[in-house]
């Protein structure tokens, strides 16, 4: 089968080769054949009109969670793959805290097949560093990555025994692979709920201290320093987990990172009112701590965009805020929720956000996508940037519809999104 | 939904963090004619007769339910105290289904007291009773707060300008919070003085001064208000031992004898005698410890009875017109 598509009268943007202006692009056996102005319908081509949009390489976030197996409920593999579609997402890569956690090759081959199935993004499974996710012995990384697996992580939690993430940084270097790590010293973090501070002081709410976080980056900065393993680290919140990922570029090691859009935008001060949608770990910070992260991110100290997609089922975030889980359900606001924290306000050009969301996390896991030159995957995201909408989480793809901007309105529309070349997901102007 | 008789008092009671001073005065002056109510015969005012009210208690707590209950008790309404030491009233029901039942049942009031902070938020959002927060987690304690300026104001004539210092552990205490709240709308100083480990960081974002030593809160106050020990946080390592927490900040009269003014010390009880406040002090002529117990029902009954809709200037002819 050969199908082609032809892709034209966009605007391409592809920071992966400093593109920006009108282009059309061709595609065949589900791999970009052509990009380039005013390139001819090839024969019985699907043709796709653009005119108007931003054509771009789609988006890759490389941390979600999708709840199958043990918490359907909330997510499945296929819908978390649907509403990643309908978030420009092509590839996601899903954390193993699943219950049972993805700790042997089967469930890494359960994932990666149920991704494969469901029809919508690509979806990457991430083994777990330690079997059960228990942070005590390692997983068969070998056999884990043979089967799939594209990372390994505890996340959910941290890997919090020193000599352990050391091994891990180690022995994951013979598979090419970086570790996640859900950076937080467990017992600076003890039974906390929310940011330390006086928000937390008025609620009478448990907080955690930015250095919960900064400690453990400092840590395994240090423990990558040393064995020259890929530690990446996950969700960057606090102002001092940046000003350890400065020295740490500076010194050139082997780290990278991520920041989700609710880090980029909202604060602690959202808590108030014992708002359990926006009880997140990392915890919304402050004001100060969502500037640093976001300069960081300009400036490349932080990597990339990642979502920390964290669906859970209404009745769950409906409760005491204690007893509430933590998560913020984000595919499919997140590129509306990076315009509106990076782009409208001059932060980031749209190319500069594009590159956040798919061509640099392309570049520092290894993936051939995130990429719209010749012989890439045709993955593709058709963008309205200038589209305002307003938040519904009743029309969420996604299984459950808990977030903290409902009713927010977002400049930046989805459109269109291709994977392998097929249309996964197609939406109206103003639908 | 029934309205207040007092402006900036809503369905609920909440917490004291924004209520104005007016609006916590007319509640302390509505307890005065209550007050006179516990010291009779017949310690009854049947304001709020064929009312019913639940006293939904998921924390045990013995003082503060039998003054609620006194409190409903001698304004004449249906009281039934639902009491749990578990998380949930019926085993497995979430909070969210106890507040369906209890609009299924037409309740009036209803009086929680519960071990999460914002618990007592969550129940007055979803239904049409009135809510009083007996002891929310660590958030507030309001009517605790209330009777404690109330006896402070019986005792020092006024509230505006004194000097009052919480003592002991802040970072776990709701009747520290609702007092910061209470005692700034009214007008007062208020600092608080512990081991740095037992108060909140950034507390002074709050407007509150901190003392690292217990001589200089002393030299500094009109009043002490002297928060419990409570034994579990030595096991968390908050606190070495209660032996020398009682050295280091424990209110003796020793130490009071050095203070430049007659320090009035207040207890929220349960106290835990030798270790955050000595037996002399509890028993001696600075306490009013007792009288806040008094007072607990007076507050409570105005509160009830102005959540309920009365008016402030009634409550002494609703007194008057009973007897
Ligand atoms: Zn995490």
């Amino acid at each position: 089968m050969s199908e082609r598509v032809w892709i034209h009268g966009g605007r391409v943007v592809d920071p992966s080769q400093g593109l920006d202006g009108p282009a059309d692009l061709i595609i065949e056996d589900g791999r970009i054949a052509d990009i380039g102005g005013g390139l001819e319908a090839p024969a019985d081509a699907v043709s796709i009109d653009a005119s108007g949009l931003v054509v771009a390489p789609g988006f890759i976030d490389l941390h979600v969670h999708f709840r199958e197996p043990g918490g359907e409920h909330k997510e499945t593999i296929a819908s978390g793959a649907h509403a990643a579609v309908a978030g420009g997402f092509t590839t996601v890569w899903a954390m193993p805290n699943t219950d049972p956690p993805i700790d042997d090759p089967a469930a890494v081959g359960f994932v990666k097949a149920a991704g494969e199935a469901a029809g919508g993004a690509r979806v990457m499974p991430i083994g777990a560093a330690t079997i059960g996710q228990k942070g005590e012995q390692m997983t068969e990384i070998g056999e884990l990555v043979a089967a799939g697996a594209v990372a390994v992580s505890d996340d959910g939690g941290p890997v919090a025994n020193s000599g352990l993430m050391r091994r891990l940084l180690e022995y994951t270097q013979s598979f090419g692979i970086a570790v996640l790590q859900h950076s937080e010293d467990i017992q600076l973090a003890l039974g906390a709920v929310m940011n330390e501070g006086p928000v937390a002081t008025a609620l009478g709410l448990r907080g955690m201290p930015n250095c919960a976080e900064a400690v453990m980056v400092a840590r395994d900065a240090m423990l990558s320093e040393l064995t020259g393993g890929h530690l990446h680290v996950c969700h960057v919140s606090a102002r001092q987990s940046v000003e350890q990922l400065r020295l740490a570029r500076d010194k050139g090691l082997r780290v990278t990172s991520e920041v989700t859009p609710h880090h980029l935008i909202l604060t602690d001060e959202l808590v108030r009112g014992y708002n359990t949608e926006a009880k997140v770990n990392p915890p919304l910070r402050t004001a100060a701590d969502v500037e640093a992260v976001r300069q960081a991110l300009v400036d490349g100290v932080i990597d990339v965009i990642a979502t920390d997609h964290a669906p859970h089922h209404y009745e769950e975030k409906e409760r005491e805020f204690d007893d509430a889980p933590f998560g913020i359900n984000g595919l499919e606001t997140a590129f509306g929720l990076s315009m509106k924290a990076l782009v409208e306000p001059g932060h980031l050009t749209l190319s500069d956000l594009i590159d956040r969301m798919s061509c640099r996390p392309a570049r520092i896991m290894g993936l051939a996508s995130g990429s719209l030159r010749r012989e890439a995957p045709a993955d593709i995201v058709l963008l309205a940037p200038d589209e305002s909408w307003t938040v519904e989480p009743t029309q969420f793809v996604s299984k459950s519809r808990n977030t903290p901007i409902a009713g927010w309105n977002l400049p930046g529309r989805i459109r269109r999104t291709l994977v392998a070349g097929a249309t996964r997901f197609e939406r109206e102007a103003g639908e | 939904m029934r309205e207040a008789g007092v402006p900036g008092l809503g369905k609920d009671l909440i917490g004291l963090e924004g209520l104005a001073g007016e609006t916590i005065r007319a509640i302390l002056d509505t307890a005065e004619p209550f007050k006179e109510i516990s010291e009779r015969q017949i310690k009854k005012v049947p304001v709020l007769r064929g009312k019913t009210i639940v006293n939904l208690f998921f924390e045990p707590s013995t003082r503060t339910r039998i003054s609620f209950e006194f409190a409903e008790k001698r304004l004449g309404a249906d009281t039934v105290n639902i009491s749990s030491s578990g998380s949930s009233v019926v085993k497995g029901e979430t909070l969210v289904d106890t507040a369906r039942n209890l609009e299924a049942m037409r309740i009036d009031m209803v009086v929680i007291r519960h071990g999460s902070s914002g618990a007592a938020k969550f129940l007055a959002d979803r239904i049409p009773s009135n809510v009083i927060n007996g002891g929310d987690g660590r958030h507030e304690h309001p009517t605790q707060a209330l009777l404690d300026m109330l006896t402070l104001r019986d005792r020092l004539g006024r509230i505006d300008g004194l000097r009052v210092c919480i003592v002991g552990d802040i970072v776990h205490s709701r009747v520290a919070r609702s007092n910061i709240f209470g005692l700034q709308a009214m007008g007062a100083e208020v600092a608080v003085c512990g081991p740095r480990s037992l108060i909140p960081l950034g507390i002074e974002a709050l407007g509150v001064s901190v003392f690292p030593h217990i001589e200089d809160a002393i030299e500094w106050a009109d009043a002490l208000n002297v928060l419990r020990l409570q034994l579990e946080r030595m096991d968390a390592g908050f606190v070495p031992s209660l032996r020398e927490y009682n050295r280091v900040f424990g209110v003796s009269n020793a130490r009071l004898a050095r203070a430049p003014r007659e320090t009035v010390v207040l207890h929220p009880g349960p106290m835990n005698r030798g270790v955050e406040i000595d037996s002399d002090v509890a028993d001696g002529p600075q306490s009013v410890i007792l009288p806040q117990v008094t007072n607990g029902v007076a507050v409570r009954m105005a509160v009830l009875y102005l959540l309920a809709g009365g008016r402030p200037e009634l409550a002494e002819d609703a007194k008057r017109g009973s007897s």
